[in-house]
């Protein structure tokens, strides 16, 4: 209780010595680091990409790492370095766009029921409860399998999935924020629910949400990399990590840097989000568990 | 305590229901019959076909019908291998997963857990960091990057452990228990450390040092009950990832178990098979949460209290 209050009368100052702590982070930064350069090479790859996307050399085949071709080829001559660019792109924006639906729907169901409490509360955690209870992996599965392997099913299915433990983190946010002063203050003003959500409770919920948001891309690229690696996820034309690394572990023997680079290239990612994730819980002194 | 037993079973009764019932609608939404991929197939076999399959019938009979069956324990017959029902399915792919499951859940439990536990002894020296970069690792490294790695190093160029199949060769079960028990090990290691870091700072740990016991007797008797009730608690869950674990491990290493049936029946729209195996695997879900809860709420001394007042 008491540190929400100072952090509420703090102000801006929160976010300075966040990102003070932060810095002395060497390995959250290296996280931070990383991920920007590889969100901006997947924006930018259109235009560096040193080979085009559907570029390929069949009579060049399969061969290792070279001056000419940094990652080498696949087995169609295509260059691996412009596989894994446009790959990144798929993989990184299931991961942010999945998560941002899960954010945005968790966020207002949170919201809503933290804010309303009472039965509508008692019903809307409820069907959290159950929805939790679900084997969602197998739903997943299921989904792909009935309505076909579409990527915007895909980014729909995955944040529809995540959103829960959002719900459940701004709930308890809000639940402590609705008492305070100022939000009486607002209601005294004669602000609406909503507006009051959205200018005055969400705003003060950041870190949580920001740390777990953090912690979440990198559970969702793991679904899709999952779900691709099975087949069952990105298809071909497109492609995508988790289906490189497939690609690459079925000739793996012959041609192990196909399964090699698009495995560093997930990895490093996923490393890079969990320190940064790691870091700004510290940084934002969150305590870890949702309930 | 019994009441919270039974209060937990009633909540997993609708939670079953709606997955059977979700399940059911959404492989009927499926665009295209079962029987439709085949060509040339006669009217008349297709009715027959329909018929045995119960197909000719209004959804909402086949949906009660179907409960009904499920009630006495039928799941039905397999679409695409004609005269096997899913039962049969099930019951030969099952205990091949369920003992790859064990393998994988006692070495994420005993991996896991000790260095966790060495870890939380000696917070922020090598003794933590160490293993809690290898739990980094585990955590960061996919399944399905993982399994390929193995059988690359381990099958391919060292040549010590055989590269697939399950029971066939001597060693053939160790890369695939290792590969789908590593990023629960590293889950394990992670929160047996946070639970006894924090375990051991109480004051009836300080007590116990105060009385005289030796570390090992503190740390085992006193600190590991508390200390591992987030690990307990993390089962549940980790029994839906184990499960999911199990398709991948089981495509790579060509495992005859239930998670490669249900990969095969997603890929072949074998509809019955995946409503069987899903409403199957669910429940086994379900129940495997429950249990967790259950070994959770006993093992916590403050929570026993409040349920048997």
């Amino acid at each position: 209780m008491t540190d929400i209050t100072l952090q509420a009368e703090k102000g801006t100052s929160l976010w300075e010595d966040a990102w003070r702590r932060l810095k002395k982070n060497r390995l959250a930064l290296f996280g931070l680091g990383l991920l920007t350069s590889f969100v901006l090479v997947a924006l930018l790859t259109p235009w560096i990409a040193p080979y085009a996307y559907d570029a390929q050399n069949l009579d060049l085949g399969a061969t290792p790492p070279s001056s000419a071709h940094w990652l080498g080829t696949d087995i169609f001559g295509r260059d691996l370095l412009t596989q894994i660019m446009y790959g990144g792109r798929i993989s990184l924006a299931v991961g942010f766009v999945a998560t941002a639906v899960a954010l945005l729907i968790g966020v207002t169901w949170g919201a809503i029921a933290g804010y309303v409490g009472g039965r509508v509360d008692a019903v809307m955690m409820r069907i959290v409860d159950i929805l939790y209870a679900l084997p969602f992996m197998i739903f997943i599965v299921l989904l792909m399998v009935v309505f076909g392997r579409n990527l915007l099913l895909l980014f729909l299915a995955i944040g529809a999935v995540e959103w829960l433990t959002m719900a459940r983190i701004m709930r308890g946010q809000v639940q402590t924020l609705r008492k305070q002063e100022f939000v009486e203050a607002a209601i005294s003003l004669g602000l609406g629910p909503a507006t009051i959500i959205r200018r005055h409770l969400v705003p003060n919920a950041l870190g949580p949400i920001i740390v777990y948001t953090t912690l979440t891309i990198p559970s969702v690229m793991l679904l899709e990399a999952f779900l691709s690696f099975l087949g069952l996820g990105v298809q071909p034309p497109e492609t995508s990590w988790g289906l490189l690394i497939s690609y690459g572990a079925e000739t793996m023997e012959e041609y192990p840097w196909l399964l090699l680079f698009p495995g560093m290239a997930l990895t490093l990612t996923l490393f890079a989000l969990n320190f940064l994730g790691d870091g700004l819980r510290d940084a934002l002194d969150v305590r870890r568990s949702a309930d | 305590m019994w009441r919270f037993i039974f209060g937990r079973l009633l909540q997993a009764v609708p939670v079953i229901f709606i997955v059977i019932t979700a399940t059911f609608f959404l492989v009927r939404a499926a665009p295209g019959g079962p029987f439709d991929a085949e060509k040339a197939v006669i009217p008349e076999v297709k009715a027959a076909l329909e018929r045995q399959y119960r197909l000719d019938l209004p959804l909402h009979e086949q949906y009660f019908a179907y409960l009904g069956d499920l009630v006495q324990g039928d799941l039905g017959p397999s679409f695409k291998y004609p005269g096997r029902s899913i039962n049969e399915l099930i019951e030969s792919g099952l205990p091949v997963t369920a003992e790859l499951g064990a393998y994988a859940l006692l070495i994420a439990l005993i991996i896991g857990g000790l260095s966790g536990i060495l870890a939380a002894l000696r917070p922020n020296t090598l003794q933590d960091y160490i293993p809690m970069s290898m739990a980094m690792i585990g955590i960061c490294m996919p399944t399905f990057l993982l399994g390929p790695l193995l059988v690359l190093f381990f099958g391919i160029e060292l040549d010590w452990l055989p590269v697939s199949g399950w029971g066939d060769i001597p060693g053939d079960k160790i890369m695939p228990s290792i590969t789908l028990g590593a990023a629960y090990a590293a889950y394990v290691a992670r929160l047996s450390r946070a639970g006894m870091l924090e375990v051991l700072s109480q004051d009836y740990i300080r007590t116990a040092r105060a009385k005289g016991l030796p570390e090992w007797q503190v740390v085992i008797k006193h600190g590991l009950r508390g200390g591992m009730l987030p690990v307990v608690a993390f089962l549940g869950p980790a029994f839906a990832g184990l499960l999911a674990g199990s398709f991948v491990v089981e495509t790579i290493f060509q495992i005859p178990g239930l998670g490669r049936f249900y990969v095969q029946a997603a890929f072949n729209r074998d509809y019955t098979m995946i409503l069987g195996t899903t409403v199957f695997l669910s429940t086994l879900i379900v129940l495997f949460n429950l249990l967790s809860d259950i070994v959770a709420a006993w093992l916590n001394p403050r929570l026993r209290a409040q349920l048997s007042e």
